[in-house]
């Protein structure tokens, strides 16, 4: 975030940090004017020539069986719905059951982003950036109404209409917070969507 | 060991002593000071010995339409004792008041925050910007008019 304004001297402190405010700022209002719409998540469709693929549709069995049990979640958590997502992957939930135990800490080694709390406008580009850092294929669940439409914030002025105006969203898991129950019954639709998705597509 | 509430009217009263002209009014619990008289009166209250009010609790600030009241609570580590000071600003536009940050440092990022929410400007505040919200924000939150 240090631009060449931090470097130079004899200024005043908002004098100095001003330029990476205002590049902050810019940034976030420009976020909000380009994305009033949602946008549509990954639809699971098989084409209806390629339904017949024998040695496709085992391909597609076999990775898609590979990749959903190992979901790595990336460890990021916004609001309350935070702790449940951290109970869920303690020992009374156990995430490691579905083979997703490792919360990377980075998200280049992630394919799940769980949007656990309330999107703000000024989290918004930081959000949309971790999802860009993550490889391909990855997946999103937005946990909690806050993350799925803005929740009992929504209307206000600092906080984001639902997380799918920023990034794509697979999974809208509804509660607030979701339990951990919830959030693992999530997870499975989710894996139900990885089983049925078509690699040759994509 | 239980905190006292200094009793406003006895407060008006030291600091119609010391610090002349500067109280507007005073009840149970506040003492209402004139703007101007703002970084006076906080540096008496800070070396009095009858009051030593070496904390301050919190700034915050409140809009009620025709004014806005700026509160300032105190409170004393040796002579256990607090006090609340207000200061009224009348009108909505181009609000000042002098900071406190060179007394007080911890008023510094809650200085910012009542500029960002409620658009009060504290003069000689060392980063007066918005502290919540984004640079390009249009207007101050926590305002009766925002909406």
């Amino acid at each position: 975030m240090l631009n060449d304004d931090w470097l130079s001297e004899g200024l005043s402190l908002p004098e100095r940090t001003m330029g990476t405010d205002k590049k902050e700022g810019s940034e976030i209002q420009d976020l909000i004017a380009n994305s009033s719409e949602p946008i549509p998540g990954n639809m699971v469709e098989v084409p209806d020539d390629l339904k017949n693929n024998l040695v496709v549709t085992s391909i597609d069995a076999l990775v898609n069986w590979g990749r959903k049990s190992s979901l790595w979640p990336v460890s990021f958590g916004l609001a309350c719905c935070a702790f449940e997502m951290m109970a869920s992957a303690m020992s009374r939930f156990d995430l490691s059951r579905f083979g997703m135990e490792v919360f990377r800490a980075s998200p280049r080694q992630a394919d799940l982003l769980i949007i656990a709390g309330t999107v703000t406008w000024k989290m918004a580009p930081a959000i949309k950036r971790i999802y860009d850092q993550m490889p391909d294929p990855k997946w999103v669940i937005s946990m909690g109404v806050c993350a799925t439409s803005g929740g009992p914030y929504y209307g206000s002025y600092s906080v984001v209409p639902g997380v799918d105006h920023i990034i794509p969203v697979d999974v809208y898991v509804p509660g607030c917070p979701p339990r951990p129950d919830a959030l693992l019954y999530g997870i499975m639709e989710l894996h139900e969507k990885i089983k049925k998705s078509n690699n040759v597509k994509k | 060991m239980a905190l006292t509430d200094l009793h406003g009217d006895i407060v008006a009263d030291k600091l119609s002593g010391s610090v002349p002209d500067s109280v507007e009014k005073s009840d149970l619990r506040n003492v209402w000071i004139k703007s101007e008289k703002l970084i006076e009166v906080c540096q008496f209250m800070m070396s009095e010995d009858d009051f030593r009010m070496d904390y301050l609790n919190a700034v915050t600030a409140v809009d009620f339409i025709d004014h806005f009241d700026v509160i300032y609570q105190l409170t004393s580590t040796s002579t256990q004792q607090r006090v609340t000071i207000r200061v009224s600003l009348t009108g909505r536009d181009n609000l000042q008041i002098d900071s406190v940050t060179k007394l007080w440092g911890g008023a510094n990022l809650q200085e910012r925050e009542i500029w960002d929410l409620m658009g009060i400007k504290f003069t000689g505040h060392p980063n007066m910007k918005r502290l919540l919200l984004w640079e390009g924000f249009e207007g101050h939150p926590l305002r009766k008019d925002f909406l």
